[in-house]
């Protein structure tokens, strides 16, 4: 335990304090000068606050004095018990800071100390009009409580530019402007104290936030991904009485504004029945400034809930070092003058991270979870991390290290598109699977059947159609006639069109032969059958009209006398043409 | 199969040639799909865009809330939920009285995703779930289309129909009504009917009777289904088209189909009871007798057939008469003769209006005006006619029954804005229908008188944005027409082409040769065709048009929160979520709110706070309760509201921003439906010479009600003048005091106000004996008028 001497073998060769009451935060700010005076080296002071106040103390913190290189002590925060009660009176706390290097004897160090209230002022009257102005109550020791002996201590209080009601006199205080001072006291005992209550105006929003989750969620692919939900409430005096629109009461929360890391992107506000349209969004190279209003403007005890969200470039947090990454981004809110009740901070890593940690300078509570995100088999590792009564002082970074194999990013792309692949693969078996049941059923076989019958008269239809061409090219022919006269290259391509022909109708036979002995093939074996009579009776009409035309240049007839000649039977073949043009879409149709 | 390989093997390059041809026109039309579904999806997404993505409305909220229920509790919960924060204190059976198909939808849409592992939150599905449907029901479109009329209607349907106003504005993103897969559910259903007409398959005809299932959960208009498929079955019999397929197509769907909707609690034996159903019952006797007929006709000779007619006919007669005369007896007796108030406003429109003041008070509810038609479904109104001239040439099976939808549907839109839904789809298969024919024509016409041109009418035809794949072969006709013989059209599927193989060769000849000789008959003049042509491309232009004006500006917007363009740039009137942020975060959560019906949903979404009436009107009594309290003095309200249990009493002000459905306009109704109830609210007190207004000639009845003194409670403060933007004028009465309420909270426009109950003062009994009296009388006297039927006071 600690060495009971060592407390009265230091004094306080002097002590400065100021304490804001500029806000809803109360920040005291000591400048400690300590002596040692006893006969030991003394490597720790100790600070002292009453039980009352150390319960809603949320940061301490002890620096050298003047150290411009602002090295940081480490502040120790563990509450020491009273060792020797009938020395310590109850009723006190203690925080023992550790000095850099130890006090010798006789030597003096000089450092500060900076610590942050919060709920430290009381509202009084605590109910107050929507119109009414807001007063608060502080209260507070003239005299420093401190263990040892202060030889010579002032104390200032700094408030708004506003009216103060009331305020405890004592010897020697002055009231400048905005600011009330107290002392220089001299030579007082350890634990000495005068009670002092200030009474003033404060209409600055008292902005609570009495859960605050976080979710930093980290994507490989380039971003983090920052939720942050509040559920806020408005902590100063209580409202009471008829409500007016017309009334902008002076200590509402209207509004509040969130300094956002300078990249910040994808900002969204919302809460759970949809986006809130109210915020502005502002960014310059050094910092992204976020004013948000809530749906309404909260009075005293109001409360209200939301989201916002913003996205991070991950090179601005992601850094590597000795083969483990690390996130490195601020543990609390970027709300600004923002007292956050509890803090819930979860850092989503990467599905398969491993060897994972957290570093944060100061204690809190600490966990793991598993969060099942999108496509993920496993899940996700979540560090969890606790912390009550925060300020916004406390908003440091953190680091969370782990480990990453680059692949593993790559692991959900491949199962989409295996899964994809997999699908067309399925399908595709699927379409070329015979489902029927029984390959003997009646209907089955009838299908079958039907399906061959299909496939010749598909063949059908093709050679008349090639027949047809070949009509076509006797046609052709004969206009070259007209054009050239030349009887020989149409008596030529008339023989090769015979040819053809009898090729195709030799095509035709076995089919036909198979389509007469189908039983499903019954229903249009007329029709086919039609078809090809006709194209018979086509293709006679139109070798009729060929051999006319053709004699009749032999015989060198006038043009006139040919065309009259083959008029009427160019009527009957445009006729036919038709029908088997008729047919032919008709089968194609089956 | 050895045949056709060795003649595939003759004749390769054809062959191949053609099923490549089949192959690429099935590929197209899938594409054409594809991109139909996606085109339903994304027009509208226009709120999301726009806005955000949030439920829209009043009734979506409720469906809302209970899918939270749903994927929260599960769903044996569901069934079994008794929602005790809604009409207060009466509650309600959930699950009982709602229609599940919709929930059923999204909580198996949610549960499958979060089971894939994909967190998507219930809100983002509810949202989504509506376009999603509305490509189904394009995609359900061309399936029945398809039966009707073949492929290319059925894609020219489909467009139409993924555009169609009148759906976007019940299917928008954000939408999360029932109709939004109704409608899907609907035209499937009909789909499969006609899908068992045609081939008189067991297997459709019990799909068929499963999306009837679907059908009854999801809507109440399931009951237009049980009445048209009837009808229709009627007209066939009557026509003498009675056939087997016909039987399969409807016994099954009766039969099963009754037995699966009275598995829903919300319709059980009303699928039974109702006089809606008597329809399909009915005809399933009469089907039973003609098919029983025809099978006596084809046993006996004709000579016997004849005389067993005439013995059956006489016995048969007497005993329907019979029937006839205790069932109308007993469907008389009952006093809504066995309909619902919405049905029997169906069949007479004025019924509504005359007896049931809830009903009419819904402004869709109202019969339609023209414009509204022009509004909702735009160039189709023209080609309606056609389309129903389209469908008797020929008149087959399945088309008779599109043109029996399409009149039933217009007489039922015209007494109903609400059943345009209905009208639309109809509007769209008859549209699509008239369009593909005329392009049919138009291009083959064009291919008739061109054999050798082919730049004009492949222009036309690659310019149309409802392009069909007929248009699509008849384009690739026009280019190639020196060789005809080669290029087909693959106008029909694989199961068409067989179908039509299994008629009578006679028959199929018959129509061959006729379709023939149609269109040598139809070949128009080459410059008419054309200018036919570009004009039927502006007129779709026109439609694609408005309909993604429709989609963007007169549909998108969710309606809880309003937007105003002015100089100064886009103004957001964000005041109802506001006050119901403000009621969730800053009341007791058991406080109960009271407010008109219409905000009662929203109040339990989005507040969470419970609710007297809301926007489910099933008790009247309970509506009337809370529209007595507006219209009364503020002491008598307040007497009101306290033996509800109120907390809090919410109001909708439109006078400062000039919003015009505020609950000052809806008054008369609260009146009108109060006064139903409580006789001694009577509508005259509130009416100067029978004019509505609430200016210095106001009556001093309306200047001391509630609804007057909680809207106007110190408005005069904002401009000094109390000028309300609305009524465009002064108010009568400016300057005046609440004794029993207490203004909590109001918005930022004014848009919502909030009052709570003041607790009971002490002063009241000491301060004026004479004062006590009155009201005591006044509301003992009410209380004797209405003791019976209010069992709250």
């Amino acid at each position: 335990m600690l060495a009971s001497p060592a407390l009265s073998d230091l004094v306080l060769s002097k002590v400065d304090r100021r304490i804001y009451l500029t806000s809803h935060i109360v920040r005291i700010s000591s400048t400690l000068e300590v002596e040692n005076a006893g006969p030991e080296t003394v490597s720790k002071v100790l600070l002292a606050f009453p039980d009352l106040q150390a319960q809603n103390l949320a940061y301490l913190m002890a620096s050298p004095h003047e150290a411009k290189a602002k090295v940081k002590v480490s502040v120790v925060s563990f509450p020491i018990d009273v060792v020797k009660p009938e020395d310590m009176p109850p009723g006190v706390t203690f925080y023992s800071v550790s000095l850099p290097q130890g006090l010798t004897v006789g030597a003096s160090f000089t450092f500060d100390v900076l610590a942050v209230f919060t709920h430290a002022l009381r509202p009084m009257p605590e109910q107050i009009g929507q119109a009414d102005i807001q007063l608060v109550l502080y209260q507070d020791s003239a005299y420093y409580l401190s263990p040892y002996v202060v030889k010579v201590q002032s104390l200032s209080l700094k408030l708004l530019d506003s009216r103060i009601e009331s305020y405890t006199t004592l010897e020697s205080t002055k009231v400048q402007g905005s600011e009330i001072k107290y002392g220089p006291y001299e030579n007082l005992p350890a634990f000495s104290s005068s009670p002092i209550t200030v009474h003033f105006e404060n209409n600055l929003p008292f902005a609570i936030a009495q859960e605050l989750v976080r979710e930093i969620e980290i994507s490989h692919w380039g971003n983090v991904l920052v939720t942050e939900h509040y559920k806020l409430i408005h902590g100063g005096a209580q409202s009471k009485g008829e409500f007016s629109r017309k009334f902008q009461g002076p200590s509402a929360v209207r509004y509040l504004v969130a300094h956002l890391p300078p990249r910040a992107h994808s900002v969204y506000y919302r809460d759970a029945i949809g986006n809130i349209s109210t915020s502005h969004l502002r960014g310059d190279s050094k910092k992204t400034e976020l004013l948000i209003e809530p749906r309404y403007p909260m009075f005293g005890g109001w409360r209200t809930a939301f989201t916002i969200g913003y996205g991070l470039p991950l090179q601005d947090c992601l850094y590597e070092s000795e083969g483990r990454r690390f996130l490195n981004i601020t543990f609390s809110s970027p709300m600004i003058e923002l007292v956050i009740d509890t803090l819930i901070v979860k850092v989503v890593l990467p599905e398969g991270s491993s060897d994972i940690s957290a570093a944060a300078p100061f204690f809190m509570k600490q966990w793991q979870e598993t969060k099942i995100s999108h496509l993920d088999i496993v899940g996700r590792a979540v560090v969890v991390l606790e912390k009550t009564n925060l300020v916004p002082e406390h908003n440091q970074y953190f680091q969370v290290y782990y480990k990453f194999n680059r692949l593993s990013m790559l692991r959900e792309p491949l199962m989409l598109i295996s899964g994809i692949f997999f699908f067309f693969v399925a399908c595709i078996v699927y379409m070329h699977a015979d489902t029927s049941i029984s390959k003997f059923s009646a209907s089955y076989l009838a299908k079958q059947q039907w399906e061959e019958v299909r496939v010749a008269i598909q063949q059908v239809h093709n050679i008349i159609c090639r027949c047809l061409a070949t009509h076509d090219k006797l046609e052709a022919s004969l206009r070259d006639l007209s054009r050239t006269g030349e009887v020989q290259a149409c008596k030529a391509a008339r023989k090769s069109t015979d040819g053809l022909l009898k090729e195709l109708s030799k095509e035709l036979k076995p089919l036909m032969t198979f389509l007469q002995s189908s039983p499903s093939a019954v229903q249009v074996l007329s029709k086919v059958e039609e078809l090809v009579a006709k194209e018979r009776e086509l293709l006679e009409k139109l070798m009729a009209k060929h051999s006319t035309a053709v004699e009749a240049y032999e015989k060198k007839s006038g043009a006139r006398d040919i065309e009259n000649r083959i008029a009427l039977q160019q009527q009957k073949i445009t006729a036919l043409r038709q029908e088997v043009d008729d047919l032919l879409e008709f089968i194609d149709e089956i | 199969m050895a045949a056709p390989e060795a003649s595939t093997a003759a004749v390769p390059t054809l062959y191949t040639n053609n099923t490549l041809r089949n192959a690429f026109g099935g590929v197209l039309s899938f594409f054409i799909l594809l991109l139909i579904g996606v085109l339903a999806f994304s027009i509208r997404l226009f709120s999301v865009i726009k806005y955000e993505s949030v439920i829209h409305e009043f009734d979506p909220y409720f469906n809302y809330r209970v899918t939270q229920f749903l994927t929260k509790k599960g769903i044996y919960e569901f069934w079994n939920w008794f929602d005790d924060r809604t009409w207060y204190p009466l509650g309600r059976v959930i699950g009982g009285t709602v229609y599940p198909g919709l929930t059923l939808t999204a909580g198996t849409i949610w549960w499958l995703l979060n089971s894939l592992n994909i967190p998507l939150s219930v809100e983002t599905v509810c949202v989504f779930t509506a376009p999603i449907f509305s490509a189904f029901a394009s995609w359900a479109t061309y399936l029945l289309t398809k039966e009707v009329k073949g492929a290319g209607a059925g894609l020219t349907s489909a467009v139409l129909l993924a555009m169609v106003p009148s759906y976007i504005s019940r299917s928008v993103a954000g939408s999360y009504d029932n109709e939004a897969v109704a409608i899907f559910a609907l035209i499937f259903t009909f789909y499969l009917y006609l899908k068992t007409l045609n081939t008189g398959s067991l297997f459709y005809a019990t799909l068929n009777s499963l999306a009837y299932f679907y059908m009854v959960c999801s809507w109440g208009g399931y009951t237009f289904i049980i009445n048209l498929i009837p009808m229709h079955v009627l007209l066939c019999i009557v026509t003498g088209r009675y056939s087997s397929r016909l039987y399969i197509a409807y016994a099954p769907l009766v039969v099963l189909g009754t037995l699966l909707a009275a598995l829903v609690p919300v319709v059980g034996f009303n699928a039974v009871m109702t006089s809606e159903h008597f329809a399909s019952f009915l005809v399933f006797i009469i089907i039973h007798v003609v098919a029983f007929v025809y099978y006596i006709k084809g046993i006996l000779s004709p000579k016997m057939f004849k005389v067993a007619v005439t013995l059956v006919v006489t016995v048969g007669l007497a005993v329907c008469c019979a029937v006839i005369a205790v069932l109308i007896a007993l469907v008389a007796s009952s006093p809504t003769k066995g309909w619902s108030g919405r049905s029997l406003s169906l069949l007479d429109p004025t019924y509504a209006s005359k007896y049931i003041p809830i009903i009419a008070s819904v402004s869709e509810h109202q019969p339609p005006t023209w414009p509204s038609y022009f509004m909702d479904i735009n160039v189709l109104a023209f080609l309606v006619p056609a389309g129903i001239i389209a469908c008797f040439l020929p008149l087959s099976d399945a088309s008779s029954f599109v043109v029996l939808y399409i009149a039933t549907s217009v007489y039922f839109s015209g007494v109903m804005v609400r059943l345009m839904l209905v009208l639309a789809p109809a509007a769209c298969i008859t549209s699509g229908i008239a369009l593909s024919e005329a392009f049919d024509v138009l291009t083959g016409s064009i291919k008739f008188q061109l054999p050798g041109v082919t730049s004009n009418a492949e222009v036309d035809a690659g310019e149309t944005s409802s392009d069909t794949s007929e248009a699509q072969t008849d384009e690739v006709k026009a280019e190639k027409p020196d060789d005809t013989s080669k290029n087909r059209p693959l106008k029909k599927s694989k199961k068409k082409e067989r179908e039509l193989a299994e008629n009578p060769p006679a028959k199929a000849t018959a129509k061959a040769k006729a379709k023939a000789e149609k269109k040598r008959l139809l070949a128009l003049p080459l410059e008419a065709s054309v200018i036919s042509l570009l004009l039927l491309v502006v007129l779709g232009a026109f439609y694609v048009v408005h309909s993604v004006w429709a989609a963007a500006e007169a549909y998108s917007a969710p309606s809880i929160v309003l937007t105003t363009r002015s100089r100064d740039g886009l103004h957001v009137f964000d005041d109802f979520r506001e006050a119901y942020a403000w009621l969730s975060h800053n009341t007791d959560v058991n406080d109960k709110v009271a407010s008109w019906w219409d905000y009662g949903y929203q109040t339990t979404a989005m507040a969470n706070r419970t609710v007297i009436v809301d926007n489910n009107t099933w008790n009247n009594t309970h509506i009337a309760t809370v529209g007595t309290a507006m219209s009364s003095p503020e002491r008598a309200a307040w007497e009101i509201f306290h033996s509800l249990d109120v907390k809090y009493v919410l109001v909708v002000f439109g006078g400062l921003i000039g919003y015009p459905s505020d609950d000052i306009n809806k008054f008369l109704w609260m009146v009108r439906i109060g006064g139903g109830v409580f006789p001694h609210i009577k509508e005259p007190d509130y009416l100067r010479d029978g004019q509505y207004r609430i200016d210095s000639q106001a009556t001093p009845t309306m200047l001391n009600c509630l609804m007057y003194k909680l809207s106007y409670y110190r408005f005069v403060e904002t401009d000094g003048k109390a000028y309300d933007r609305v009524r465009r004028t002064e108010i009568g009465k400016k300057y005046f005091k609440l004794t029993h309420f207490e203004e909590v909270f109001t918005t930022h426009h004014w848009m919502v106000r909030i009052y709570k109950l003041k607790p009971l003062k002490n002063r009241i009994r000491g301060k004026a004996k004479k004062s006590k009296l009155k009201t005591s009388s006044t509301s003992s006297s009410k209380r004797s008028g209405t003791k019976k039927k209010n069992p709250w006071q």
